[in-house]
C-alpha cells in the first residue's frame, strides 16, 4: 500500500447521534465497507488522512417500504439488496445492477450509501437510483434533508453535501413501467463499467447512463423524444447530441456512444 | 484490541487503519491468506469475518473488533476443499487457492455448477482456467 498507515487516523462513531456530532466538531471522511477507500490508498491518490467509522450504525442497515415508498438505510449492502424481498419486488434493476458490482466479497462490503457518496460516475448503483427518481437523504446535527438524487452531484466526484452531512438513507417512489439495466465491462465479475444503463419504460420513459460523464446523467433529450412518439433512430439523433463521453483507461468515446445507442435500442425493444 | 482468530480468543495492538491482510501476515504471523491485487479485484486475500467472505486488503483492523475472523489456517490441514483442490490439480502456484477455499468454503454443499461458478466470481485464478477448480469444489462437497 502507496499511502503510510501511520498517516492515518480513524475515530469510530457508535450511534447515528454520535456521529453527527463528530462531524460537526471534526472534518473527516466517512468510511463504511471501505471497498473504494482502500484502493484509493493503495494507489495513494486519496487527500483524507482523518476518517470516521461509520460501519458500526446498524440503524443504516434498514429496508423497509414507508409511505409506498423503499427506503435504503445507507449502510444496507448490495448482499443485503439482492436477498430482500422488497427490493425483488419494487426494484428489481437495483438487484440486477447489485449482483454485477465487483465479486460476493465487495458485495459482501460495498453500501448504497458508499456507492452514491464515492460519487463514481461508473458507480453501478447510481444509473437505477437516477432512473427511479430516487431521493437521497442528508443529515446533520441540525435535521434532515431531501435532495433528489438527479440534483445530488454538482461534477465530478463533487456533491452538494456539507462537511458535517452524512447520507443516511436513500428513499425510492414506486417505479411505474418496466425496469431494464445492463452494464458492459470487460467481463462478467469484477469489471468497472465502460458503460452502464438503468431505464424504466412507462409513458415518461427515464433513461440513466454511467461512464459517459464527469457524473451519472439522465438523458433528458432522448427521453422526450421518446415520449413524444419520435421514431427511435430520431431519439438516438438526440442522444448523440447531449452526451459527450471521453477516451480513458476502460474504453474509448466512440465506443462509449455507440454502446450507448445500443443499449438504448435494445432497451426500447426488449420492454415494448 | 481483542477478537476472536480462527476459534480462539485474539487481543492484537496493531493500527487500527491498518489492512485486516498486514496485521493476519505480521502481528499474527498467519501467512496463509495473500496479497494479490491489493484492491479488491482478485480474492487471494479473502478471508471470513463473522462467516462473511471478505477482502482482507480492503478492511481496516478496527472493523475486526469484536468480530470473528476465520482464515485458511482455521480449516486445520486435511479440509475436504484442501484434499480436493490437491486431488483435482486445483492449484497450481497456489497464489489464488487459499483466497478460493475461503470463497468456497461458504458455498451451500448443494450448490450447483453455476452458483460455484457465482460464489466464486470474485476470486481470480491466472493459472488453472478455473475447470479444475469448479471439479475440486464439486469434489468436496461430496466428501464434506
Amino acid at each position: 500500500m502507496k499511502t503510510a498507515v501511520s498517516t492515518l487516523e480513524l475515530r469510530r462513531a457508535h450511534s447515528l447521534d454520535d456521529a453527527l456530532a463528530i462531524m460537526r466538531s471534526e472534518h473527516r471522511m466517512p468510511i463504511a465497507g471501505a471497498t473504494d477507500l482502500y484502493v484509493a490508498l493503495n494507489f495513494g491518490t486519496l487527500k483524507a488522512r482523518r476518517f470516521l467509522d461509520i460501519w458500526p450504525l446498524d440503524e443504516l442497515r434498514t429496508i423497509a417500504v414507508v409511505n409506498d415508498r423503499l427506503v435504503l438505510g445507507a449502510l444496507v449492502t448490495y448482499t443485503s439488496m439482492i436477498a430482500s424481498a422488497e427490493v425483488r419486488t419494487r426494484l428489481p434493476m437495483l438487484i440486477e445492477a447489485a449482483r454485477q458490482v465487483g465479486g460476493p466479497q465487495i458485495q459482501n462490503r460495498g453500501t448504497v450509501g458508499g456507492n452514491i457518496a464515492n460519487g463514481s460516475p461508473a458507480g453501478d448503483s447510481l444509473p437505477v437510483l437516477a432512473a427511479a427518481d430516487a431521493v437521497v437523504l442528508l443529515r446533520s446535527v441540525d435535521g434532515e434533508r431531501r435532495v433528489p438524487f438527479t440534483a445530488f452531484y454538482t461534477g465530478y466526484r463533487t456533491t452538494v453535501m456539507q462537511a458535517d452531512e452524512l447520507i443516511v438513507a436513500v428513499e425510492i417512489p414506486r417505479v411505474v413501467g418496466a425496469q431494464w439495466f445492463r452494464k458492459v465491462g470487460t467481463r462478467a465479475a469484477q469489471a468497472i463499467s465502460k458503460v452502464v444503463v438503468a431505464a424504466v419504460r412507462s409513458p415518461s420513459p427515464r433513461i440513466a447512463v454511467g461512464s459517459v460523464a464527469p457524473t451519472v446523467v439522465r438523458l433528458a433529450a432522448t427521453e422526450r423524444a421518446l415520449a413524444g412518439g419520435t421514431s427511435l433512430d430520431d431519439a438516438l439523433a438526440a442522444l448523440r447530441g447531449e452526451i459527450h463521453p471521453i477516451d480513458d483507461l476502460r474504453s474509448t468515446a466512440e465506443y462509449r456512444l455507440r454502446v450507448t445507442e445500443n443499449l438504448v435500442r435494445r432497451f426500447w425493444s426488449e420492454t415494448s | 484490541m481483542r477478537f476472536t482468530l480462527n476459534g480462539a480468543p485474539g487481543d492484537v495492538d496493531a493500527h487500527p487503519m491498518k489492512r485486516l491482510l498486514d496485521v493476519l501476515r505480521e502481528e499474527c504471523g498467519l501467512t496463509g491468506t495473500k496479497e494479490g491485487c491489493g484492491e479488491g479485484e482478485c480474492g487471494a486475500c479473502t478471508v471470513l469475518i463473522d462467516g462473511v467472505p471478505v477482502c482482507s486488503c480492503l478492511v481496516p483492523f478496527a472493523q475486526a473488533e469484536n468480530t470473528a475472523v476465520v482464515t485458511i489456517e482455521g480449516l486445520g490441514e486435511g479440509h475436504p476443499l484442501q484434499r480436493c483442490f490437491m486431488d483435482e490439480v486445483g492449484a497450481q502456484c497456489g497464489i489464488c487457492t487459499p483466497g478460493m477455499i475461503m470463497a468456497a468454503y461458504v458455498l451451500e454443499p448443494s450448490a450447483s455448477l453455476e452458483e460455484i461458478r457465482v460464489g466464486l466470481a470474485g476470486n481470480l485464478c491466472r493459472c488453472t482456467g478455473y475447470s479444475a477448480i469448479y471439479r475440486a469444489v464439486q469434489a468436496a462437497q461430496g466428501n464434506a
